[in-house]
Parts: C-alpha cells; structure tokens; sequence
C-alpha cells in the first residue's frame, strides 16, 4: 500500500506492506535508526516518537494508519546542530548511561511537557510510566525533565 | 569546587570546539584539575540524537537474516525434524538442524571457570543435537533473505519430539530422580568448599560454644537481566580476504574473540569482533551465545553476511538469568553479640548448561559471606552447582556478591532479633575498624581500605535513623495498619576482577589484567586505546579525563578508541567493576610511560640530564629554571619528524601497557531505606533511600552517583518486583515487559546519594568500582525495611520479591500463628 508522511520535515511517499509497524516503517524504510525497539509487546516505550505533535508508541501503529501524518523522530529535534533543551536537559543532568531508551525517552518527555509544562515530580515520574530504563533508576531522567520545564 | 569561576585556573586552548551548542561551553575553559569535576560525557550527543549505531542499526547490504526455532519443551527427546515446508516459502535460504551443523564446531560452546577439576559439563552447542534440555534451547536455524520470511519459517518447521519430565526444583534436581544430561549421571555439577579454620574443629566448636546461634535460610530468585537493547549480532566475511568481521551487542569483544576462534577453528588473527553503542548488559552481554557462533559459522558456510535480532520475548529464554539460589546461613556469637563462626551452604541453580562463566558465579560471592565484619578464621562455606531444566544462569550485576550481602545482612539483623539489641549497635560491634586497614580477612584476601562506621554513621544521620526509631514508637502501635520500618546494609564489592594469580587459584581460565595505550599524535591530539569495552559506563569520558590530567592538556584533545579487536587489539572487556580500577589505571600508567619517554627527547633537547626536568600542565622545565622548557606539544612533532632524537629513542610517542592488579578492589558503604507497609494490603511503600558510598578516589562524581542510582533500583527492584516465574512443566510465565516488572519511574523512589572518600592505597589513583554497588546494597536493605516494619508482628522474614501478595501473606501467617 502507497502511504504519505511527513518525517521530519521531509516528505516521503512509499510501499508498504499493510502489516508493516510504523517503527519498521521509520527504521527500516526510512533508515532512521534512532527510534529503537525495546519489545515486543508495546512495554518499554524506546520507539516513542511524535506523531502530529503527540507523543506515541510507534510499535502500536502501523504504518499505513500514518499516512497523510507528520511524524517528528528523535532525528528531527535538533535545529542547526544545536541540540533541542530536553537533549540538552538529559546530557546536562546525566539523565542517559546506555542511551537506548533515550530517544523514546526523550520523546515522551517533550511530550509529557507539552501537556503539562510544570509538572510536579511524581507528575514526571507518573507521565514516564509507558517508557522504561534499566541504566539510570529514573532518578536524573526525573531530574533532566524538571530542570527542562524550569527552564522554559 | 573546580566548578565555581573562582576557582578555576582558565586554560582557552579549546574554546574554538564549541561545536555542539551551548552545552559545550561548560568544557571551554578547562580547570587544571580535571579528576573529580563532574564533566559532562562526550558520549551523550550522538546518543541523544539518534546518530549512535547499535548493532541493529548497521546498514549491511545483502545480509541474510538468522532466526533461531526454539524449544516449547523445557525436557525432550527430538524425535525427528521436517524442514522442507519452511524451505519452501518465499526468501528462505536454508535451514539447519543441530545435526546439519555438528561438524562446523572444532568443540563446544566454552565454559571458561571450571571451579573444580571433577566439575561435571555436558557438551553444549548452538543447536540442540538431539535432547532438548531448557524452553528456548535452539533447535534450528533459518537463514532468509529477510526478517519476516526468516520468521515466518519457523512456523513451518515441524519437530517432533519425545517430551521428558522437567527438572524446576533445586531440591527435586538434586535428588537425581530424573537426570538432565544422562551422559553425566547425576544433576551436580560441583561442590566447591571453602572451608578457612585457624585451628580444626574451630567452626564447630564455635557453634558449640556460642551464646547466640542463628541459621537462616533465604531465596535468591531467578531474575531476567532485560538490558533495553535486546542481543543482536552479524557477522561480515571476506570471502577473498579470508577475515571475519563479528559485530554483537556484547560486553566482552576481546574474550569473544579468541572463543568464537577457538569454538569454529577460526585462526584468531583473521577474526575481528565490534561492539557498536551497546544498550545496557548488567552481566547477561558478558558471554559468548549460540546466535554469535551461528551467525560467524553460517555466514563463512555461505560467503555472505548474516544477521540476527533476539525478540524480547526470545531474549526472556535464550539470555542468561541471574540469582537462582537457596542459602542456608548459620552465625555464632557470644555474649557481647560477636560473631565467632560463619557456616554457610548454598544450592546454586546453573540452569541447563554452564554458559561462560555459570559455575563461577556463586564462588565470586563466597569470600563475602563474612561482610564487613571482622571474623576470626572460622568459616565454612559450601556450594552446590545444579543442573535443572531451565535457562542458564550467569553474571548478573553483582553476580555472587548481592547473594552473600544479603545472607550476611539479613542474618545479622536475625542475630540482634535473637539478642534482642538494634542491629546497628550490633553492626557495630563487628566491624572491622579503620584502623584494622589493610586488613587480612579469614580467606588471606587483604581488604585494602575502609571505615565502616563513618560510612554507616553518615547514613544515619541523613536518613534520620534516630528519628525513625523515635517515630516508630509511635506509629506501630497494636492495630497500627500503615507500619513504618528502617532498614540498613553494610557491604563489601569484592571487584576490580581482578589479580591474575588469584583468578588462577580460583580455576579461572583467563587473566584479569587490562591493556591500554597512549599515542600522542603530532599534532598533540591524543588516543587513548582501551582494553575496557563501556556500555553505558562513560569510558570515554572519564578515561580523557585521567589521560588530561596526566598529560596536562584538555579533555577535548583526547579521543578514547575502545571494543573493536582491530583498534584495541589487547583487552579483557568489561564486567565486575573492574573498567576503572584496571583499565583506567592502565591509562593512567600508559601517560606515565609515554611521559617518561617524552622527558628523555625533551632533556636531549634541552641539553640536561632527564632526572633533571620536572613535568607539570602539559610541559617539561627544568627544575629550578623554569624558562627552560619545552611543551609536550613541541616533543610530539619532534617524535614524529624524528630529526633529533637522542641516540636508542625511537621515534613516535606512544606507550602500551598491560595492568595487572595486585589485588581486588574494595568499594563499599551503608544503605539506609525507610519504608511504610500497608498490612491490609501488602503495599509497601518506600519513603526515603540513603545510599552511602565509598568508592575511593573518583573521577567523574556525576557518573559515579549515576551508576549508583542504577545499580540500587536494580537492587531494589529484586526486593519488591522482579521474579523469573517458571511452572512445574519448565515454562517461563514471565517472557515479556508486560508480565516481567521491570520497575517504571513511577515505581521507585528518588536516590539520595553521598559518599565517603578513603583512597585505594594499591592503585596511583586510588579508585574503586562502582558499577555493582547500589545493586549489592540495595535488595537487602529493603527488605531489612520491610521485616522492620513488621517485626511487631511476629514477622521474621520476607520472600523476594516482596510483591503485596507475598506481604500480605507474609503478616497474615505470621498473626494467625502467633508470635514465633
């Protein structure tokens, strides 16, 4: 099936298979390999990325339920190689070790502030519920996305 | 301090690298003093932004796709296998069976701690032969020309098989009703004993003696190490070249390596192993899989690059597990509560193969069953291995140091019960003292540096322990339902693996030193090659941070090469909180040697004698005429153009060394956690989380409370969440995120960190590892907590993982049946 998207600010019009995940899709088709698959079973939340602005799984949407979409990905943050606040945030207050769950995590962070732009502690740690790490124990993640909001 | 303006000594030598934004401005003016600042790591920006490569993220054109069919039964016959329906559908290249395969393997996957001369290995390939022996075991491969075909073929694979009764129970495994590997005979692989008695008959009689006996017995649950980057591999031939390029999401390149050689008789210099931005191992990445050997093998067999990613499903069965203990810990003490004996006995479940280093695990902890405290040489420890039907086990943070911390830990706080004294003031009463350092343990290991009660008495001033008890009073009254605990640890990390002699006398098949080279390019840039091979751990930072400050330049100037065998050719990887304390003093060693030679083509063109230069931020003068210099910068392009050496120096800067410790290195700390238990529901809640660390002298402190962080809600996460949940025909119930609770942030409390400096005096930087600490503390502590909270109520113990259920229960069959 022919599908659309807008990724990153480039548009893109490709086949796909119909059963093809819309993280496939990015790594694969696209060969942006940022967007990382942590499970199988939509859990971990590595390969959240921004579709129409919002902050999503992209192992739970297929590919063609994305046509016609803009999708931001973890590629698409950083403007004139100046990284955006929350990467900035996260390297500033050691919020990465591995750095697999990052990008997801990143995403979901931006995402959760977009909601929420001053949130409360146990609002970040609340809103990070879809996204997991094994490195860090949360604690500097928690601390890069306080010092983001604070810092807007 | 380095960082407040005020205090720093400006150097502007890299302002023009403002290359990454903002960020970058805080490595601009570089203090002189480089170790201790909590420089941000050069390893976040591509990670950040998606330019990093993990394994999966390689473009390697035409490469076939492996996929690996496994076992459902965890015990079984294969009776036959049908493969021609996968070989038929669409993109399928071949598909192989164990038998297919046999003769590609010159031996045996490698187990390379064989703890004892009798331990008992069955044979282990990357295909089941013909048994199956654990659900997950390989049972055939598919080679596709994509993932999907590769996948969809192993439903088209029909095995038939002979289902056996499986082996789950430890206790049930060692009764050899049913043996796994019937060439063996038995389900043991090994007792291992470690049995230290200043005189014979001491253990005994101390038992006998004692005033105060305790004998415990605690479960290590299986746990599932879920790294976030599942494995993944593919390996790259030069069908003309006659080279093997193996890329694995894995901790150890260099020791896999020389196995995957030695495993498929590959002469070892034409094989290259790469690991790319590695996402997380704790352990489970440091062995050497059935999928690396079948991708090396089968992409020589068909000229042609093969690949391979585990599912996470796949990875639950087919990756190591850790823990999978019972322990059985008896203590003696007399009257003032001082411990006079140590007995210990543990059946260690190996899972159905030993994998690299399985046997070895349960050992690394048995020098720590004593903790921190100063026993005299009356210790007795003992160890099964068991073979049952399950996953193998392996590393898993900490790996046989968290199992003994806790034994200890909780048997301390079951001694003092029994005293009825606070467990602190018993503590106290038994740890080695300051000034006992180095101290000679009953194993003739030598502790090299520590203060246990300032490490302890810090944690309890910041997590109010005084106050705690004060306000337990209150709060646990008869009837009380929100009941409030407080728990603690003191440990020992045995790591920095480690003194290659004592490996030796362990039976370990390889060395523990570590090799590191320093080049310094003409134009002063610097390379620093590591043995060490970081997965998460900021290396590369904190190894330009000890080579700066070594060679007096900036940090920026530094580009640290590590875990690709071509590139650093010498190396024994990373595992045991060892990258530091071995891999970087072995930088810190190479900067000494390649200044001692820069010294000696600076004192030829200074005309002195080189006894006579000092070298100090970056360049040599001569002592006492300070307007006789030279910078290095100046030495490195007159070793690169060679024009006027002195007579024996060759040209080029650049010094290779290989570090081997003179003996472990010995971090260790108080954990404190305070914690409220719900005992109508079992929920319990963690208030507040000390953790006091000692790691000696640190480099980067930012990733050191990083790796603590870590390390304590991994700990944490055994206590209260994680199990490997099997049921009595061998199936694992927990193979996905969802039903495997790895904790989210919403879960776990915030860290509160802080540490106590006591230098290691057998290193020129006086570090420690870290790595494994918060994970050694942590599942203890909370615990300890937990049973706290509920000791009104006749609870004593508590199973891990602590769930609500578990808790619940736990009160329930405590209040019912009255005070024990």
């Amino acid at each position: 099936m022919k599908v659309s998207i807008t990724v990153n600010g480039k548009d893109y019009e490709n086949d796909v298979e119909p059963r093809t995940l819309l993280v496939y899709y990015i790594r694969e088709t696209l060969g942006l390999t940022g967007t990382n698959i942590g499970c199988d079973t939509s859990s971990c939340g590595a390969c959240t990325l921004h579709l129409n602005g919002e902050a999503v799984k992209s192992c739970t949407i297929l590919a063609v339920q994305a046509d016609g979409a803009t999708v931001t990905t973890i590629e698409g943050l950083a403007k004139d190689g100046v990284m955006h606040p929350m990467q900035t945030a996260f390297m500033e207050n050691h919020g990465l070790q591995c750095g697999y769950c990052t990008p997801g995590m990143v995403m979901a962070a931006i995402g959760l502030l977009n909601e929420n732009p001053k949130p409360t502690e146990d609002e970040v740690r609340m809103g990070l519920e879809g996204n997991l790490c094994r490195c860090t124990g949360y604690h500097n993640i928690v601390k890069s996305i306080l010092a983001a909001a604070s810092a807007t | 301090m380095h960082w407040l303006p005020q205090h720093r000594q400006v150097d502007t030598r890299s302002r023009e690298r403002d290359i990454k934004g903002r960020i970058m401005t805080i490595t601009e003016n570089m203090p002189t003093k480089i170790i201790g600042t909590r420089l941000l790591r050069r390893e976040d920006p591509p990670l950040l932004t998606g330019e990093a490569k993990f394994t999966n993220d390689l473009n390697i054109p035409g490469a076939l796709h492996l996929a690996v069919l496994r076992s459902p039964y965890a015990h079984a016959r294969i009776v036959s296998i049908n493969t021609a329906a996968a070989l038929a559908i669409p993109g399928v290249v071949a598909v192989y069976a164990g038998k297919d395969l046999q003769s590609t393997w010159a031996g045996p996957m490698p187990c390379a701690w064989p703890v004892t001369p009798e331990m008992k290995n069955p044979p282990h390939f990357p295909l089941a032969i013909d048994k199956v022996c654990y659900v997950g075991d390989g049972v055939a491969a598919v080679l596709a020309t994509n993932e999907t075909a590769s996948r969809d073929a192993l439903d088209a694979i029909d095995v038939e098989y002979e289902p056996l009764k499986a082996v789950v129970d430890l206790e049930e495994a060692l009764s050899d009703k049913t043996i796994i590997h019937e060439g063996l005979g038995t389900n043991k692989s090994y007792i291992w004993n470690l049995k230290v008695e200043a005189t014979e008959g001491c253990v005994d009689a101390a038992f006998a003696a004692a005033k105060y006996k305790v004998k415990e017995r605690y479960v290590q649950q299986r746990l599932l190490p879920m790294a976030m980057e599942t494995r993944a591999v593919a390996a790259v031939p030069q069908p003309f070249g006659g080279d093997i390029t193996l890329y694995s999401s894995t901790q150890v390149p260099h020791i896999l390596k020389v196995m995957t050689a030695l495993t498929l008789g590959i002469p070892e210099h034409q094989m290259r192993v790469v690991a790319p931005s590695v996402g997380g191992g704790f352990g489970s990445k440091l062995n050497v899989y059935a999928e690396e050997l079948l991708c090396t093998a089968l992409a020589r067999k068909h000229n042609t690059p093969v690949r391979w990613v585990e599912e996470r499903s796949e990875n639950s069965q087919a990756t190591i597990h850790g823990r999978g203990q019972i322990q059985t810990i008896e203590l003696a003490a007399d009257d003032s509560g001082k411990i006079t004996a140590v007995r210990v006995r543990i059946i260690a479940d190996m899972g159905a193969y030993l994998q690299l280093v399985t046997p070895g695990v349960p050992i690394l902890g048995a020098f720590l069953y004593a903790g921190v405290y100063d026993i005299p040489q009356a210790y007795d420890f003992s160890c099964t291995g068991v073979f049952t039907t399950l996953t193998p086990t392996d590393a898993y943070r900490g790996a046989g140091r968290p199992e003994a911390t806790y034994a200890i830990e909780r048997a301390i706080e079951a001694l003092a019960h029994s005293m009825k004294i606070d467990s602190f003031e018993l503590r106290k009463r038994n740890f080695i003292k300051k000034e006992q350092f180095p101290y000679t343990a009953f194993s003739g290991l030598t502790y090299d540096s520590g203060d246990h009660l300032l490490a302890a008495e810090k944690a309890a001033k910041i997590a109010d322990y005084a106050g705690i008890r004060a306000q337990q009073e209150k709060q646990n009254v008869p009837g009380a339902t929100k009941r409030l605990g407080i728990g603690m640890t003191s440990y020992f990390e045995m790591c920095g693996l480690a003194p290659s002699r004592v490996l030796a006398s362990l039976n370990y098949s390889a060395g523990g030193w570590e090799a590191a080279t320093v080049r310094i390019l003409p134009t002063n840039k610097v390379q620093v090659v590591t043995g060490t091979s970081p997965h998460g751990q900021g290396h590369e930072t904190s190894w330009a941070m000890i080579a700066a400050e070594k060679l007096g330049i900036s940090p920026d100037d530094i580009d640290v090469l590590h875990s690709d065998t071509a590139i650093a050719p010498l190396g024994l990887d990373t595992y045991g909180s060892r990258s530091l304390p071995v891999g970087g003093v072995a930088v810190a060693l190479a900067c000494d040697k390649v200044i001692d030679k820069a010294k000696r083509i600076a004192a030829h063109q200074l005309e002195c004698a080189a006894e006579d230069l000092e070298f100090a931020n970056g360049t040599f003068s001569v002592k006492g005429s300070p307007d006789r210099a030279l910078p290095l910068a100046a030495i490195a392009f007159a070793a690169f153009t060679a024009h006027n050496l002195p007579d024996g120096v060759e040209p080029n800067l650049e010094a290779q060394v290989s570090y081997d410790p003179p003996n472990f290195s010995w971090p260790f700390g108080t954990h404190m956690c305070v914690v409220e238990v719900d005992t109508e529901t079992g929920a319990v809640k963690v208030l507040k989380y000390v953790a006091v660390d000692d790691c000696g002298v640190q480099i980067n402190p930012l990733i050191v409370e990083g790796q603590v962080h870590g390390g304590v809600i991994q700990g944490l996460a055994q206590a209260l969440f994680e199990e490997a949940v099997y049921d009595s025909d061998g199936n694992l119930k927990t193979t996905t995120l969802a039903e495997y609770l790895v904790p989210a942030a919403s879960d776990v409390p915030p860290i509160t960190t802080d540490f106590t400096v006591t230098p290691s005096p057998t290193n020129q930087l006086g570090v420690k590892g870290i790595g494994e600490a918060g994970t050694i503390g942590a599942a203890p502590t909370v615990i300890n907590a937990i049973v706290d909270a509920l000791a009104g109520l006749g609870v004593t113990n508590m199973a891990m993982p602590a769930s609500p259920q578990t808790v619940w229960n736990t009160i329930n069959n405590a209040t019912r049946g009255g005070k024990k």
